[in-house]
């Protein structure tokens, strides 16, 4: 199965890049659960078990032809969905909402591999046929139905940030494969009209974090507190930083959740300005390389699914940092590679592994 | 934007890519341009906040609802007092600053070391709780050495008091800080560590009513913690407020009239089941407890034979005694086993089966028919009707009239007492229903158990001629402002329909047991005030024959004394319980005179109001319930 070619067109470079974030979050992940005092293994250690399996994962997915990965991306969804249903009844219920399966040694959190499903299961669908005059709204009944149906059981869970990233998942291969002008228009108005409705299943404490992100001075003690605190980390980092394990806002725990969902706030206090731009720029890299692998790619599957899992690493990047700077509201939603969590590294290194696939077979003949 | 492969890449593919791009450039732009505001341009200003981060978070406690009794009374108030917190980022040196803490506050230095340095790292910007309640003379050592106790906080908090000490301790319970067994529960969510709760009573029923919903502050402080001026405020919000159907002048004389004693004391309205007092003898002072109380006070509380937290009103069950004829007279009069001109002869013991059955009255009381025989409460005429009766049929009319289950108290832990059945004893036993049994539980010994309250009930709906009220003690419950926030209604229950001759007669022997030449409880007569009660002398140990003294206090019998008043239009019941307290007639009939007359002194003022004119009417009509 693997020919010699397919080893010759290996992407080194996108490995690297990888490697070197999951190196520099590792670090910062040291840092921010420093001191290690707690019980069982420190979290960074865990951590490095996790992406060193996921990279294994990533590997494995070079083995085979992403095109069997789309051949069975429904029945995949469908384990995706079978999961998610078993978490509302199984779920171990941390803070408030459910959305991890306890598999003994860890829990599992199958919101995370939808992504990938979902991703899969388009592309599957948008490939059937060509379609030259643009998409039109009764076509997408069915991705429609992919989109609804996990959004529902995730939004139950509840977890905001995830429906969030389906959804803009959703809209970015949208905007890419084209729909009909009219089937923009109408999407529009849906929407419009569907925001009081969705408002209005929101949990309370969900609508308190969207005002109080316009307002912060509405929840000064929580959510604004939180909001507060991680800018005073990002911004008292300047231009240098405070230096590696010297971040005063991240050693004395100020901050809710720094080692997952504000986890840059650590990084930026640390290593300033300086520190985020060059996090930023290894980010972009890998994004638009997963960009350009889809342009590159020999099919319109390969593209797609490349355009999918690029949206998806674009977008959690892109919420995950706005949060933490004050430029969206705050949903948790992890940041790949630098967020502390297993079933997260997995699902982004094995998206990077799809992309290495696509990229590999570029010069292998359509079938 | 129609997009469609091509193997060559034409033009509108490539465009497709192009904005891909550009979306990308201008996303992470948006971000640098951001980091750039934050990091160079308000970098500094962010810099020094966090240098010493000089935010912290302060809680405002809500204040808790409070208690009132039926005219709108104050049970319960609250003092202001001082607790000690310290802000653990601002202190430099914390093994210096513990001997002076211990020192100005007597703590334990260990303790103290514990509970700054040991647990869960809680965020830093939260107070850690020292010392709640300081006396003043530790306020002021605290506050003259303020600047030798950096990081050192005292906050003035709202604490919970009874003014009333130990009236009605029972039912309006008492506050206690939160357990971590408690706090592991999911309805304390909420809550956290050095939270004060309601442990018993009312405060621990109506906790989250009471409790309200705390607030805090933003502020910000300079370098020795102190105060500099307040970032952001959320206003508490204060609990909602009860009312009761409590009387407090009632309560205070039945507590008053119970002074000493032990037993049990309910005063209920039969027109709608409104609780009007009810005590429990002995009882405990809630301010001891909500307090803190010290290991050893709780363990004498808890270890205490008499078992002061229990109350007895609704957790005692007692065997009846001669209460319980006046379930044996109704089934009896609606069975047809008797009229009320049938008559027994009374010759002071009855023999049956191979033993004598006795009457109090060793002489007998000759021939007697049913009102004499409920007036002077002969023993002999009521085993003659439990013979005829049969445990089943009475257990009928005893169940009907509410006895044997729960009243619906709306606090927890009632207990339902027992009305024994044949095959309830069977199950029990394994013994079958014995002849003699039935002449024992004719009056009201054997197995038989009631609680205070369920007498209460029961006779209750004897006086307003058929209706069973569920006891009620919470009226409704009212927001700060003064909003209704939820109301308990006053409600009524099915129970056996009783004719009208036969509550007309049974209420009227009744009045005669207080008021006729040698009724039993005629220590319960108040001049314009027609008392119908019965007495009750409840066997604690089964008295050999020929051996009627007691050998000690601990096997006297009980007292009852169950009563309402004005006998035809009835405004109150009172029932009372002494335990070990001899005879009924003597001991417990005083005890409720005293609450009746200090009810009648107070309403006799009053003119009745329409709506008891109103009621007056519907009383005696046959059938109702």
């Amino acid at each position: 199965m693997l020919d010699r070619r397919l080893i010759m067109n290996f992407d080194w470079t996108l490995l690297s890049t990888v490697v070197i974030i999951s190196a520099l979050g590792v670090f910062n992940l040291y840092s921010s659960t420093y001191p290690h005092t707690g019980e069982g293994t420190p979290l960074y250690l865990k951590q490095i078990f996790w992406l060193v399996l996921g990279m294994g994962f990533m590997i494995l997915t070079l083995a085979f032809d992403y095109r069997t990965f789309i051949r069975y991306a429904y029945l995949f969804l469908l384990f995706c969905l079978l999961l998610l249903f078993l978490v509302m009844i199984f779920g171990r219920v941390t803070s408030g909402s459910q959305r991890w399966l306890p598999l003994g040694f860890f829990s599992f959190q199958p919101s995370e591999i939808t992504k990938i499903a979902l991703i899969l299961s388009l592309t599957r669908f948008f490939t059937r046929e060509d379609n030259f005059h643009g998409y039109r709204l009764r076509d997408l009944l069915i991705p429609f139905l992919f989109l609804g149906v996990p959004v529902f059981l995730v939004f139950k869970q509840p977890d905001l940030g995830t429906v969030v990233l389906l959804f803009l998942i959703f809209v970015s291969i949208l905007a890419f494969i084209g729909l009909h002008p009219r089937a923009w228009i109408t999407l529009g108005i849906g929407w419009a009209a569907l925001t009081p409705l969705i408002w209005y299943f929101l949990k309370d404490y969900q609508k308190k974090r969207l005002l109080t992100f316009l307002n912060p001075d509405l929840d000064p003690l929580k959510t604004g507190y939180h909001i507060i605190q991680s800018k005073i980390a990002v911004g008292s980092g300047t231009f240098f930083g405070k230096g590696f394990l010297k971040g005063t806002q991240s050693q004395l725990h100020f901050l809710p959740e720094q080692h997952t969902d504000f986890i840059f706030s650590v990084l930026a206090e640390e290593w300033g300005f300086g520190g985020c731009f060059i996090l930023l720029l290894l980010m972009l890299f890998l994004i638009s390389k997963g960009v350009k692998i889809a342009h590159t790619s020999k099919d319109q599957a390969g593209a797609l699914l490349a355009i999918g899992l690029s949206a998806m690493l674009f977008w959690q990047t892109f919420i995950n940092i706005g949060m933490v700077i004050g430029l969206v509201p705050v949903v948790g939603v992890p940041l790949p590679l630098l967020s502390y969590g297993g079933t997260s590294a997995i699902t982004t290194l094995v998206g990077i592994g799809i992309l290495m696939n696509i990229s590999m077979r570029r010069f292998m003949l359509a079938r | 934007m129609n997009w469609r492969w091509d193997n060559n890449g034409n033009q509108e593919t490539n465009s497709a890519f192009f904005y891909a791009n550009i979306a990308l450039i201008i996303a992470f732009a948006l971000i640098l341009s951001r980091l750039w505001y934050l990091q160079i341009i308000k970098g500094e200003h962010f810099k020094s906040l966090s240098e010493n981060n000089r935010i912290r978070i302060q809680e405002i406690a809500a204040p808790r609802g409070i208690v009132y009794d039926r005219e709108g009374i104050p049970l319960v108030d609250s003092f202001p007092s001082f607790d000690v917190s310290l802000f653990r980022q601002d202190v430099r040196d914390l093994q210096a600053l513990i001997p002076v803490l211990s020192r100005s506050l007597s703590l334990n230095p260990e303790k103290l070391q514990v509970k700054l340095t040991g647990g869960k790292a809680s965020p830093s910007a939260h107070p850690v709780k020292l010392k709640g309640d300081i006396s003043r003379e530790e306020l002021a050592k605290v506050e003259t050495r303020r600047f030798d106790l950096p990081g050192v906080m005292v906050d003035m908090v709202i604490r919970r008091n009874y003014p009333f000490g130990h009236l009605a301790a029972h039912l309006i319970g008492y506050l206690g800080e939160i357990n971590p067994q408690e706090l592991e529960q999911e309805e304390y969510f909420n809550h956290k560590m050095g939270d004060l709760i309601g442990k018993f009573g009312i405060e621990q029923k109506f906790e989250f009513d009471l409790r309200g919903e705390n607030g805090g502050r933003q502020i910000e402080v300079n370098a020795l913690g102190r105060k500099v001026r307040i970032l952001g405020q959320v206003e508490p919000n204060p609990g909602n407020n009860l009312f009761l159907t409590l009387d407090l002048e009632l309560q205070k004389a039945a507590e008053n009239a119970m002074e000493g004693k032990r037993g049990a004391l309910v005063a209920m309205s039969p027109q709608n089941g409104d609780l009007l007092a009810m005590v429990s003898k002995p009882d405990f002072n809630p301010n001891f407890l909500a307090r803190g109380i010290s290991p050893e006070n709780w363990r004498n509380i808890l270890g205490n034979p008499l078992r002061p937290l229990q109350n007895r009103a609704t957790q005692g069950q007692y065997p009846p005694g001669s209460v319980y004829k006046i379930i044996t007279a109704i089934a009896a009069l609606e069975e047809k086993i008797i009229t009320p001109e049938t008559v027994f002869s009374c010759a002071g013991s009855f023999p049956f089966g191979s033993r004598d059955y006795l009457c109090w009255k060793k002489e007998g009381h000759g021939r007697v028919n049913l009102r004499r025989a409920i007036v002077e409460s002969c023993d002999i005429y009521f085993y003659n009707l439990g013979l005829r009766l049969g445990v089943d049929r009475l257990a009928k009319y005893a169940i009907g009239l509410g006895l044997g289950k729960i009243t619906g108290f709306p606090l927890d832990h009632e207990k339902p007492g027992l009305v024994p059945t044949s095959s309830w004893k069977w199950k029990r036993f394994g013994i079958p229903w014995q002849g003699g049994e039935n002449l024992s539980i004719a009056i009201g010994q054997g197995f038989n158990l009631v609680t205070p309250l369920q007498v209460a009930c029961t006779i209750s709906a004897l006086a307003n001629g058929g209706r069973f009220h569920r006891p009620r003690l919470i009226q409704s419950i009212k927001a700060p402002h003064g909003e209704t926030l939820k109301e308990f209604p006053p409600q009524s229950e099915k129970i056996l329909p009783l004719s009208f001759s036969t509550t007309e007669i049974i209420r009227e022997a009744l009045w005669g047991v207080v008021n006729s030449p040698g009724g039993t409880g005629g220590k319960a007569r108040i001049d314009g005030f027609d008392v119908a009660g019965k007495t009750g002398t409840a066997q604690v140990v089964q008295r050999r024959e020929g051996r009627n003294e007691p050998s000690s206090p601990e096997q006297d019998d009980h007292a009852w004394f169950a009563c309402f008043a004005p006998a035809t239009n009835p405004q109150i019941v009172v029932v009372v319980l002494l335990e070990h307290g001899g005879h009924g007639g003597a001991t417990a009939a005083p005890v409720a005179r005293k609450v009746l007359e200090s009810f009648y002194l107070r309403n006799k003022a009053k003119p009745p109001s329409y709506l008891q004119m109103a009621h007056r009417s519907s009383v005696y009509l046959p059938g109702e319930r």
